[in-house]
């Protein structure tokens, strides 16, 4: 049977149109129902009180400040370092040999497996370094995974800025870093900001680089300094859906639903930004 | 690099200088980090060597209380799983791009395209979590197996997890195809399906070919996901039909025993060396993605030209 082009494009369209919904719809379901089991678990008492009964009732408290700290902490160390690699990128490299080994590093470094940044952070910074089991070297680990992503989009971010700007600012007889941090910088900042808010999401929510190197399976008590253990949302998800038997459901569900909700709420940020600014931006 | 030329006698003053060290330092961080973890693997791997024949890791039993370091369970799992899940993300995750970049209206376009970057966003314990609450209950009945915490289960988590990268890097290359391209196919009277077949699709293949590499990447690093679904029994895996029994990856062996050995000892070196081997994995997968994509942007260069 030989088939008329048109025929052949209908059925590849169908075809590919269900491929689509095949994977559109799990999507929806999946965000879907953990909202929908979620949700009745979820009150203040549940987002404020301490875990009671071997975690079995009470509230997440201690693992939503955790993170909360190991986000704050990642964001110190990476948002710097990540951005001035980019301007470094951006405004001073020369295409040449070193600046593709640094791009190759940069893919290299977003790729390599989360649990390896684990091995590594264990490795270097809480035995090595001796700062032990702790927030600041869970902190540590999990910039060196975030900054790749901020260097990346900040980088297009900066390229982004029309090169007229900066020959007019440097024509006014502003030097180099004058004209980045007047001009480009500002320009840039929306995209800087995007990069960092996914960046900064994709630390709040992984859980195997911090397994050994920071992350707490129950504590009685917040952490009193960055040398403290801590515990955390994903990792305390984990260790309730995995680790301790009768756990109730609901609480397993209220978790998830906090940890999603935390993480939509960043990239939904990171999108309004990113519209916010193409509305704005007059070139 | 345009804007280098622009500035010509630099560090003029003190300030400027001092500045311009600093982002030369930290524009080289990502190679010193990179370097370090490298170093830091092989640094922590190497007494492995020392006190176990290399030949003992290429073995078939995992059983480290009794000194039994076979990582063929481990990496045979990986592979299977990955494999399992690359055979779902694949063809589903390239129709959906090439669904949002050439078919789909735009008003779809802009439902669609959210969603995936959301399902991207999923931290891979949520997904897990619903893995053991829904989807391995469905697995065991449907599938009329003993558990559902098989390999196969874990696949389709990381289906989902890959799905994502591939969507969004092959829609990139997809949008980059030039518009006269396409508007050249249909003057000659291709229909809308012949030209992304014989026209788009080609243009694009580089950036295909990197979306399935980096998906391919992402899933054999996921960890806490398999972790959690996929039953961890280190057996070999010996074919497709071992994707309906329990099974171990490399990164879930990390995951669950590194908390519990004495630092210092065989099976810590050993976890370190599967990490080194996990390293390198990860190295050639990207350093290939990005010679495609190198090599085909100056060919595309010179063609346009």
């Amino acid at each position: 049977m030989h088939l008329s082009r048109h025929h052949t494009e209908r059925i590849a369209f169908v075809v590919i149109g269900l491929a689509a919904i095949v994977t559109a719809v799990p999507i929806v379901i999946v965000v879907g129902s953990i909202f929908l089991s979620g949700v009745e678990a979820v009150s203040w008492e549940f987002l404020l009180e301490m875990p009671r009964n071997g975690m079995r009732s009470g509230g997440i408290w201690p693992a939503i400040i955790g993170t909360v700290y190991l986000v704050v902490g990642t964001g110190l160390i990476s948002i710097p370092l990540g951005i001035t690699s980019a301007i470094y990128l951006s405004e001073y490299a020369r295409d040449g040999h070193w600046t593709r080994v640094i791009r190759l590093a940069i893919v290299n470094l977003a790729g390599i497996p989360s649990v390896v940044y684990g091995l590594f952070g264990l490795g270097l910074f809480v035995l090595f370094l001796e700062l032990g089991s702790s927030i600041v070297a869970a902190c540590l680990t999990l910039s060196i995974m975030t900054i790749p992503i901020i260097i990346s989009t900040a980088e297009e971010a900066l390229r982004a800025v029309p090169q007229n700007f900066r020959v007019v600012s440097v024509g006014m007889g502003a030097t180099r870093w004058q004209t980045i941090r007047r001009v480009v910088l500002p320009q840039a900042l929306p995209g800087i900001l995007t990069g960092v808010i996914l960046g900064l999401n994709r630390a709040a929510g992984e859980t195997a680089p911090i397994l050994f190197t920071g992350a707490a399976f129950f504590l009685p008590k917040l952490p009193n300094s960055i040398f403290d253990q801590t515990m955390a949302l994903p990792y305390h998800l984990f260790v309730i859906s995995t680790q301790i038997p009768e756990m109730p459901i609901q609480i397993q569900y209220g978790t998830a639903t906090v940890l999603l909700t935390f993480v939509l709420t960043m990239n939904i940020l990171a999108a309004s930004v990113r519209s916010w600014q193409r509305r704005k931006r007059q070139w | 690099m345009t804007s280098t030329k622009i500035f010509n006698g630099a560090h003029r003053n003190p300030l400027e200088f001092v500045v311009e060290t600093l982002v030369r330092i930290s524009g080289y961080s990502a190679v010193v980090f990179v370097a370090l973890i490298f170093l830091f693997l092989i640094q922590e791997s190497l007494p492995t060597f020392g006190e176990i024949h290399a030949g003992e890791l290429w073995n078939q039993r995992w059983y480290p209380i009794e000194n039994y370091f076979g990582i063929l369970p481990l990496l045979s799992g990986s592979l299977i799983i990955t494999l399992g899940a690359v055979l779902i993300a694949i063809p589903f995750g390239l129709m959906t791009a090439i669904y949002i970049a050439e078919i789909a209206p735009v008003w779809l376009r802009e439902i669609l395209k959210p969603l995936v970057e959301i399902l991207g966003g999923i931290p891979s314990v949520v997904l897990g979590f619903l893995g053991i609450t829904v989807l391995v209950p469905l697995v065991r009945e449907v599938l009329y197996l003993p558990t559902g915490l098989t390999a196969f289960t874990g696949a389709v988590l990381l289906a989902g997890m890959a799905i994502p990268t591939i969507v969004s890097v092959a829609e990139d290359a997809l949008d980059t195809v030039p518009n006269a391209y396409r508007d050249a196919a249909l003057a000659l009277g291709a229909t809308h399906w012949q030209t992304i077949w014989r026209v788009t699709l080609p243009a694009a293949r580089s950036g295909v070919l990197t979306a399935t590499m980096l998906g391919i990447g992402r899933a054999i690093g996921e960890t806490m996901t398999v972790m959690m679904v996929t039953g961890n029994a280190p057996q070999m895996a010996s074919g497709m039909g071992s994707l309906f029994i329990s099974l171990r990856t490399m990164t879930a062996t990390i995951a669950a025993e590194m908390g519990e050995v004495a630092n210092g000892s065989l099976h810590y070196h050993v976890l370190f060396s599967i990490g080194l081997i996990l390293f390198l994995i990860s190295l050639a997968i990207n350093i290939t993605a990005s010679a495609v994509l190198f090599r085909t942007r100056r060919r595309t260069e010179r063609l346009l030209s």
